[in-house]
């Protein structure tokens, strides 16, 4: 798993609430058998007219020229619906490496957290601060200090992450190995049931 | 303090607890598909590490099945690569398979409860969010996602933060014309489709009580469509009845074991939640979806909310961005709307008693000849039990196909699939925009208010027809 310590980098704002997971990456793409490739369907309902990429949708956050980045903000209840992982690969396979919110739906953030991607849970009221900035604004995102910070206004706040994860997130290593690891442990476990 | 239910069977379960993370949980049964399994399996491959508990794993094909001609090749190659590849998987590392052609096919979480494989007081997990089902065996069920398969795989255990516990108690009798399924839509409509994140739901009342098991299984189903990691309902003599006697059910001497833990799987009178919500039956009328979320529901003959009912901003742009999909207007009324497609399948709805309640309404009558069907019974037992009680005579004479066992239009990955801006009722669970077809417009509601609408081709009260 990929490791992330700190970030800064400007955002694409997603002003909608409740995005579930079949709008990050609809069922009929999950007929794949690997992990590759699916960023170029991220969002593709939302992203495409006639699911034709030659047919960009102009008022989708992803389609417009002035918002780029690696952090994706998005509203309320992010990642609700489906346990597909497909989401948080697609996700990662954009080029996201941080997701912003007020709130995320529970099996979606342990997705992103298995795939190295970071789920920052803000307050409302930073939400719509973020939302507020310009499409040059940058966000900071330090995980060892467990802060988000606006660049442009200083302003700060922190986030919560329990330590386990945040040792994983810091050094890339996931709960396979840690499980793997365990393996006696569980064993007894079984036999003394 | 007293323990809840939940809190009773989650501690058996804890192999160790990560200081200041989440703890280890042995899970009882874990089951499969093709759909989100073939990258945990080359996963563990890649690894060097084998299967630990090969055993204790169920795999069928169910997301990405056709509905009909099950018997010959499936044609779209990328559906069959994916269900070949389920079936290499199985082989090679000895996981048992219920595939096309069997009879115990159908949808994993219709056929677990069937054979006896669910059972109060297991964990049970599998890659999909629906497994809350198998909760109201007064089982920890819950949804995971790929990574968590693997871990399954590797070590029989995932790691999970232990949730909060909401209780929801319902008391009393509800009206004619109601089922579980509106119990349910009525539920999310009130606490919202993001009302019990963070949490594991237990559903109490003499409401509750008085459900046959499938009914509780449809309550427990769209749990997560509030967002609750899982939902439970205490066994008691209608779950015992249920499993005694099924294929993977405990028999003789082990039977009477089982049934001793069993009974002692329920929530003290002194134990605390962190949040009750306490509902009258009797204010649950026949319930529809509007929106492009399940929490946006409504009583059949009630009208959508007014634009002016929204003081948040991004509340009121998803309102309206949910309406424009949706081709509605605030403040309108449903009833006597034109739908084009009734869908009667899912993991939600798509039992013999659900079929039952359809063929009730039905029989006798003519479908409306502007509605398609797509008619999909839950598993090949659901479909032989159907043939062998008479009811595919009824809709036959309706002018209603049913199909073969699968997800189907739930989710709209095979062929099943709503055509853009048609209105489709669904006995489903998610009503999201595309999911049961690019522009697809779903309205999810129970069994009886599907089967009215294929007589009358409109959005109606059923209690009108039973009346």
């Amino acid at each position: 798993m990929q490791s992330l310590q700190k970030i800064t980098s400007r955002f694409i704002p997603l002003r909608i609430e409740n995005v579930d997971t079949d709008q990050i990456i609809p069922a009929r793409f999950l007929k794949a058998t690997t992990k590759v490739g699916f960023g170029k369907n991220l969002f593709r309902d939302w992203r495409y007219e006639q699911d034709d990429e030659t047919k960009p949708k102009a008022d989708f956050v992803l389609n417009q020229k002035q918002y780029e980045g690696d952090i994706l903000v998005a509203a309320k209840n992010f990642g609700c619906g489906s346990s597909r992982e497909h989401a948080a690969w697609s996700i990662q396979d954009y080029g996201f490496k941080v997701v912003v919110s007020s709130f995320f739906a529970d099996i979606f953030k342990n997705n992103a957290l298995n795939n190295g991607v970071l789920p920052v849970t803000v307050t409302d009221a930073f939400l719509q601060q973020i939302f507020a900035q310009g499409a040059e604004a940058t966000l900071t995102i330090d995980l060892e200090k467990q802060t988000i910070t606006i660049d442009t206004t200083g302003v700060s706040e922190t986030f919560e992450i329990n330590a386990y994860k945040k040792t994983c997130m810091l050094n890339g290593y996931d709960d396979i190995d840690y499980l793997l690891s365990m393996k006696q442990e569980i064993e007894q476990f079984e036999q003394n049931r | 303090m007293g323990k809840t239910i939940f809190d009773k069977i989650w501690d058996k379960h804890v192999v160790k607890i990560i200081e200041d993370g989440p703890s280890v949980l042995y899970i009882d049964q874990h089951l499969i598909h093709e759909v989100t399994s073939p990258q945990a399996f080359s996963g563990i491959e890649k690894r060097g590490a084998s299967l630990f508990r090969p055993k204790q794993i169920v795999a069928t094909a169910d997301h990405n099945v056709p509905t009909l001609n099950q018997h010959l090749p499936i044609a779209d190659q990328l559906s069959k690569f994916q269900v070949d590849t389920l079936i290499d998987n199985c082989k090679k590392h000895g996981v048992e398979l219920y595939g096309l052609g069997h009879q115990h096919q159908g949808i994993v979480h219709v056929i677990g409860p069937e054979l006896g494989i669910t059972q109060p007081g297991m964990t049970i997990v599998c890659g999909d969010s629906h497994t809350s089902t198998h909760g109201a065996f007064g089982s920890i069920a819950f949804g995971i996602g790929t990574s968590e398969v693997e871990m399954v795989f590797a070590a029989q255990c995932v790691m999970q933060t232990k949730p909060k516990v909401m209780r929801i108690n319902i008391e009393g009798s509800i009206q004619q014309g109601v089922v579980s399924k509106d119990i349910i839509l009525f539920i999310i409509a009130q606490i919202s489709a993001s009302g019990a994140t963070g949490y594991f739901v237990e559903y109490a009342g003499s409401a509750i009580r008085a459900l046959s098991m499938e009914a509780r299984m449809t309550i427990c189903n769209m749990s997560i469509e509030m967002g609750a990691r899982g939902g439970i309902i205490a066994p008691d003599q209608i779950t015992y009845d249920y499993i005694e006697g099924r294929l993977f059910a405990p028999k003789g001497e082990e039977w009477n074991k089982k049934l001793a833990e069993w009974k002692k799987l329920y929530t003290d009178a002194d134990a605390k939640f962190d949040v009750e919500i306490n509902i009258n039956a009797s204010d649950i009328e026949p319930m529809i979806t509007y929106g492009t979320n399940p929490g946006m529901g409504l009583a059949v003959t009630a009208s959508l909310p007014q634009l002016e009912s929204f003081t948040d901003a991004t509340e009121k742009q998803n309102f309206e961005k949910a309406l424009q999909y949706m081709g509605l207007k605030a403040g309108q009324g449903l009833l006597g709307m034109p739908v084009q497609n009734v869908f009667i399948g899912s993991c939600t709805n798509s039992r013999i008693e659900d079929f039952r309640l359809v063929a009730s309404i039905i029989k006798g009558k003519q479908k409306d000849p502007n509605v398609k069907t797509l008619i999909v019974p839950g598993s090949q037992e659901v479909a032989k039990q159907i043939k062998a009680e008479g009811l595919d005579k009824i809709f036959a004479a309706a002018g209603i196909e049913i199909r073969q066992a699968g997800c189907s239009a739930c989710l709209g990955m095979n062929e099943d699939k709503i055509p853009a801006g048609e209105y489709c009722i669904s006995t489903s669970n998610r009503n999201f925009e595309g999911r049961q077809g690019a522009g697809a417009r779903t309205l999810l509601a129970s069994p009886l208010t599907a089967a009215a609408a294929l007589l009358t081709g409109k959005i109606t009260d059923i209690r009108t027809i039973l009346n």
